[in-house]
């Protein structure tokens, strides 16, 4: 290929030039290039190696297709592999690089793998490293993780940065009433029409010109121009540089936008790319064609390219290309070209598969009935040899010499959108093409994306579907246009031969691929496309799906239609994971719930960590301590002496109405009916299907005024069962829920001085004493200073404790009148690392143990359950499989010698038994400073009077081995309760 | 990426609900026989077209919702509140 740039023509500034570098050098090109027409004017032929062969690679189109030129982009954190150069828009300082090779793209070690090519055939990785059937575990497998590393290095695509994306994109949502993707004749027509029909039109085009195929033709210039200032006129809102990728319900399209990725400097406020939501009341796809090649030997060679894309080169870059051009076209298309090309100053052969010619353009040698059959050249294409047909194959007839080779083998209109609506394509043999399948939904297609090819005809499509749009009944302009039928040819090659004729430049699939599945039995296309990966690269096939399909059809003996299509889906192009996340990243991945204490907390020395999306006190470490040391002493101190901990984040939902005691009686396995005003009661909740969803205190403040707490894990969920329950179960029930979790701040105090701690600081004259509030009793309080709240006598800790609650804004207040009387008292804070041993001593359930499988008895509490009243999941707990004798019991677990410890999630297995699941697992484990060593709480099958004496093991394979544990009743401290009580 | 039309909010994105189940089941009492309460929570059917389904506007005002909805298609029929009262009062009201 000896492109050069030509002194006057196309749409480039010649006047602002523009250097970047490749590969490490200097290069200039100007603005309103390509980075892969900057790199042809450069002389630059080989741009990449490829997939699996590492041959060599160059320009194969000037558009979303290419599958040659496929480069990385960017230094450091900001690489970016398998960008296509023909949709990279030069920018001063852009930095690329070729890849899929060592050292370079000229000199690549790996293409020795060119030389082994039977290994990388169709099929390879399964039979190989699959012998045995796949997703077995077995030799096949071993083998192949063994092998695996080192195939994907020496086949493979470009590599990203291994660095976090430093930048930023947004999500933006945005509605209209007719979406126009595409801006060439059609698309144009199609916005203007509906634009001045006074509707709200969106415009869409991937390219950073609008007119689509107007871009290569100067001669339409004056045309597109004034288009284009209609459509701004008429109020169309305009998006370039912006693609549709997918089609979706409800007639949402996904677009992303690239705001700065054609920048040299951006505007730091900018983000780099714009994620849109666009709900349209319908879709116009003016998306157009994309021109294919056809299968030979050698057709992937560097300076073998479509038709198209040389006149995209010569009128929109002002590159002549090629000096001596061949073009083997199959159809009209490429006499345009041809014209162009010889005008322009190429010596021009155009050779078509069809016998028939009638007119060749000025200056251009025609070679009619002859089609490309293999190519000549090394780096480079130095000759094409022609075929003609002779029966039903072809025989060499012809060599030319030439250092450009253009193919035509058709067009394929972009169905892709409307595909992935689940339109099926449908294929049309006269011009030998899918085109889109019929849909209900408001989609329109229009122009070349409809199979219209003239200019013309490609306009009034555009008019039409704009008009149907907006629901008029008119007749679009009839799919075709060319003056002679389209002579479809798919491969060439000699009888008998063996060739790298590629389908699938992008995955290196070749026709014999196709060919050497269809001899293993795969007639299935969707098969077909899984054993040979053709169609399954970044371009999804887009150039090479109807090649291939064209030569299983043949090896079955079918047509095209009877082999079928497979189904596009979303993206179109690839679209980088940072436009899908948006802002939704680091700290903004998700919400973040702060206590009303949070400050509070962390003044005074809290270490927090996650519970679900609350932040919350892990410990309160003292200088030097360590969190293990930090939590046994809260621990310790709360059996001592008291402790205050955060727990505002526990649900509390507000059950309010006549009916609310009936409501709870329901809801709840244990009676609410009667519960005494000013009085709490631990409830569990079950789902209809019997297992566990929740448990936590339910407080009657009035005749008709609960206030339920919640697990901080469930409180959403439980919000929404309670609100379904109401609204499509029991809607005759007169209750009303709130959720009122974030109306409180609240906290346990908890241990022997807890009473004291708090009657120091509630007003004078309060008496909180057992006869006044009892166990489980609740009142309305008044703390020193005048903040009102709401004191219950509940323990999770196993002592004597409180909760106390305040208005949100007024927590500060209450903890500044607690600490001190704590601190005075000996007392301290202490975390959810404590609370956890705490509560693991009691043998008290929480998340850990109630996971979503387990029944209440299963976790111990089956005494909850009545037996005089009915409740949701009353009838399915009696299922036989939950009540069977072996089902796993909560239970204690001391490690057998007490100075050991075990982990979190082992397995309980029976001693010498160590297999599959074993007998049970271990839910949590803490030091216990009650009893002075390790504990844990677990499930065992049939709980822990069926081991009682028996040795277990608590097997952790992966972390800490095995360890022999006895198993105990899950209340290993205080089993009777006394200190709760007293 | 469907819509729905919330009685209450007006349409709205998919992404402002969340599913609830199969709107045509009929709970039975809660001290109806296991077999009955078997056959309400584990049997479905699995209708490829039009079906009525619960949904609730989690991210609205909470209200749940009948949805009849094509499988296939994602087409919505109609949208009314679950609550029969609410449902009765606001055909009233039309
Ligand atoms: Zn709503």
């Amino acid at each position: 290929m000896s492109a050069r740039r030509l002194d006057a023509g196309g749409r480039i500034d010649r006047t602002c030039p523009v250097s970047f570098r490749w590969d490490g050098l200097t290069y200039h090109g100007f603005n309103g290039d390509t980075l892969a027409s900057a790199l042809m004017a450069n002389g630059q032929t080989v741009l990449g190696r490829s997939f699996k062969y590492h041959r060599p690679r160059g320009i194969m189109s000037a558009g979303v297709e290419e599958s040659g030129a496929i480069v990385s982009v960017g230094a450091g954190a900001r690489q970016e592999p398998n960008v296509k150069a023909t949709m990279q828009e030069l920018y001063d300082g852009l930095e690329a690089r070729g890849q899929n090779a060592w050292p370079n793209v000229h000199f690549d070690l790996g293409a020795v793998n060119g030389l082994f090519g039977r290994f990388f055939s169709a099929g390879f990785y399964y039979k190989t490293f699959m012998g045995l059937p796949p997703f077995e575990w077995g030799r096949g497998t071993g083998l192949w993780m063994q092998y695996e590393k080192l195939i994907r290095k020496a086949a493979g695509m470009g590599a990203a940065s291994r660095d976090a994306d430093p930048d930023a994109y947004d999500h933006t949502h945005a509605f209209c009433d007719i979406l126009v993707v595409g801006s060439g004749p059609a698309g144009l027509n199609a916005a203007l029409t509906a634009a001045e029909a006074g509707r709200d039109v969106m415009l869409v085009e991937q390219d950073f010109e609008l007119g689509g195929d107007y871009l290569n033709d100067p001669a339409a210039e004056a045309e597109r121009a004034e288009m284009v200032a209609a459509v701004g006129r008429a109020g169309v809102r305009i998006l370039t540089r912006t693609t549709a990728f997918g089609l979706y319900d409800c007639g949402v399209a996904g677009l992303v936008e690239r705001v700065t990725d054609h920048l040299a400097a951006p505007d730091p406020h900018l983000p780099r790319q714009r994620f849109w939501t666009v709900r349209a009341s319908a879709t116009v796809l003016a998306t157009g064609a994309l021109e294919r090649s056809v299968a030979f030997a050698g057709n992937d060679r560097p300076g073998v390219m479509t038709a198209s894309a040389a006149r995209s080169y010569l009128n929109r870059f002002g590159i002549l290309p090629g000096q001596r051009v061949v073009i083997a076209t199959t159809n009209d298309s490429a006499y345009g070209v041809a014209a162009d090309l010889a005008a322009a100053g190429g010596e021009v052969t155009l050779a078509d598969a069809r016998d028939e010619v009638t007119s060749a353009p000025a200056g251009v040698a025609m070679r009619p009935g002859l089609a490309p059959l293999s190519t000549v050249g090394r780096r480079g294409v130095q000759g094409v040899r022609l075929a003609t047909r002779s029966g039903n194959g072809w025989s060499q007839a012809a060599h030319e010499e030439c250092d450009l080779l253009l193919v035509s083998g058709g067009w394929s209109p972009v169905v892709n959108l409307s595909s992935h609506r689940g339109a099926k394509p449908i294929w049309n043999g006269d011009l030998a093409c899918f085109l889109a399948g019929p849909t209900d939904e408001p989609i329109h297609m229009a122009g070349s994306a409809d199979g219209v090819w003239n200019r013309e005809d490609c306009a009034a499509s555009g008019v039409a579907a704009a008009r149907r749009a907006m629901g008029e009944v008119v007749e679009a302009p009839a799919p075709g246009g060319w003056v002679r039928p389209i002579q479809p040819v798919y491969e060439v090659r000699l009888p008998g031969t063996k060739a790298k004729a590629f389908v699938d430049p992008q995955h290196d699939v070749i026709g014999d691929d196709v060919r050497l599945a269809h001899q293993e039995g795969f007639v299935s296309v969707e098969h077909l496309k899984r054993y040979t990966t053709l169609g399954m690269a970044t371009d999804q096939g887009k150039m090479g799906n109807v090649i291939g399909l064209a030569l299983m059809a043949e090896a079955l003996g079918r047509e095209v239609p009877a082999v079928g299509t497979t189904r596009f889906r979303p993206p179109y192009t690839p679209v980088a994971i940072g436009a899908l996340a948006g802002r939704n990243v680091a700290g903004h991945f998700k919400p973040l719930r702060r206590t009303p204490l949070h400050d509070w907390n962390l003044r005074h020395g809290a270490t927090m960590t996650e519970a679900g999306l609350w932040q919350r006190t892990w410990y309160f470490a003292r200088a030097g301590e360590t969190i293990t040391e930090a939590y046994i002493r809260e621990a310790a101190t709360v059996r001592q002496t008291v402790g205050v901990c955060d727990v505002s984040s526990l649900g509390k939902i507000a059950v309010q109405g006549p009916d609310a005691a009936e409501f709870l009686n329901r809801v709840y396995t244990n009676a609410f009916a009667k519960l005494p005003i000013g009085k709490a009661r631990y409830g569990i909740m079950l789902r209809d299907d019997g297992i566990v969803m929740d448990d936590g205190t339910t407080w009657r403040l009035g005749e008709a005024d609960f206030l339920m707490t919640t697990t901080t894990t469930n409180a959403g969920r439980v919000m929404v069962w309670l609100e379904e329950l109401l609204q499509t179960r029991w809607p005759y029930l007169r209750v009303h829920v709130t959720s009122v979790t974030d109306r409180w701040a609240g906290v346990s105090v908890a241990g022997p001085k807890a009473r004291e701690t708090i009657a120091a600081c509630l007003e004078l004259g309060t008496d909180i004493s057992t006869e006044a509030l009892p166990f489980m009793g609740v009142a309305p309080v008044t703390l020193k200073g005048g903040v009102k709240g709401l004191i219950a006598r509940i323990s999770f800790s196993g002592e004597q404790a409180y909760e106390l609650y305040v208005p949100a804004d007024q927590g500060e207040e209450m903890m500044d009148l607690l600490w001190p009387a704590t601190e005075k008292l000996g007392g301290c804070l202490y975390g959810l690392e404590a609370l956890g041993a705490l509560r693991i001593e009691k043998g008290h359930v929480t998340g850990a143990e109630l996971d979503g499988r387990m029944t209440i008895d299963d976790a111990g509490l089956g005494k909850m359950a009545s037996s005089k009243k009915p409740y949701i999941g009353a009838a399915l707990r009696q299922r036989p499989e939950l009540t069977r004798a072996d089902r796993p019991r909560l239970v204690g677990i001391f490690p057998k010698d007490r100075s050991q410890t075990f982990n979190g999630g082992a397995l309980l297995c029976a001693k010498g038994r160590v297999s599959g699941f074993g007998e049970g697992w271990v839910t949590a484990v803490t030091h216990s400073p009650a009893l002075g060593h390790w504990i844990g709480l677990g499930y065992i099958a049939g709980g822990h009077e069926a081991w009682a004496g028996k040795s277990v093991t608590a097997a952790d394979p992966v972390r800490r081995g095995n360890v022999e544990v006895e198993i105990v009743s899950p209340h290993m401290f205080d089993p009777e309760g006394v200190r709760m009580h007293g | 990426m469907l819509r729905i039309a919330c009685p209450f909010c007006g349409t709205r994105d998919h992404s402002e609900f969340s599913y609830g189940g199969d709107g045509s089941v009929t709970y039975p009492a809660l001290d109806a026989p296991m077999q009955d309460w078997h056959d309400a929570v584990f049997l479905r059917d699995n209708i490829c077209g039009r079906q009525v389904e619960t949904w609730q506007h989690v991210h609205g005002c909470r209200m749940w919702l009948m949805v009849e909805r094509d499988t296939m298609t994602h087409e919505i029929f109609s949208v009314r509140p679950a609550h029969p009262g609410l449902a009765g009062a606001l055909e009233a009201a039309e």
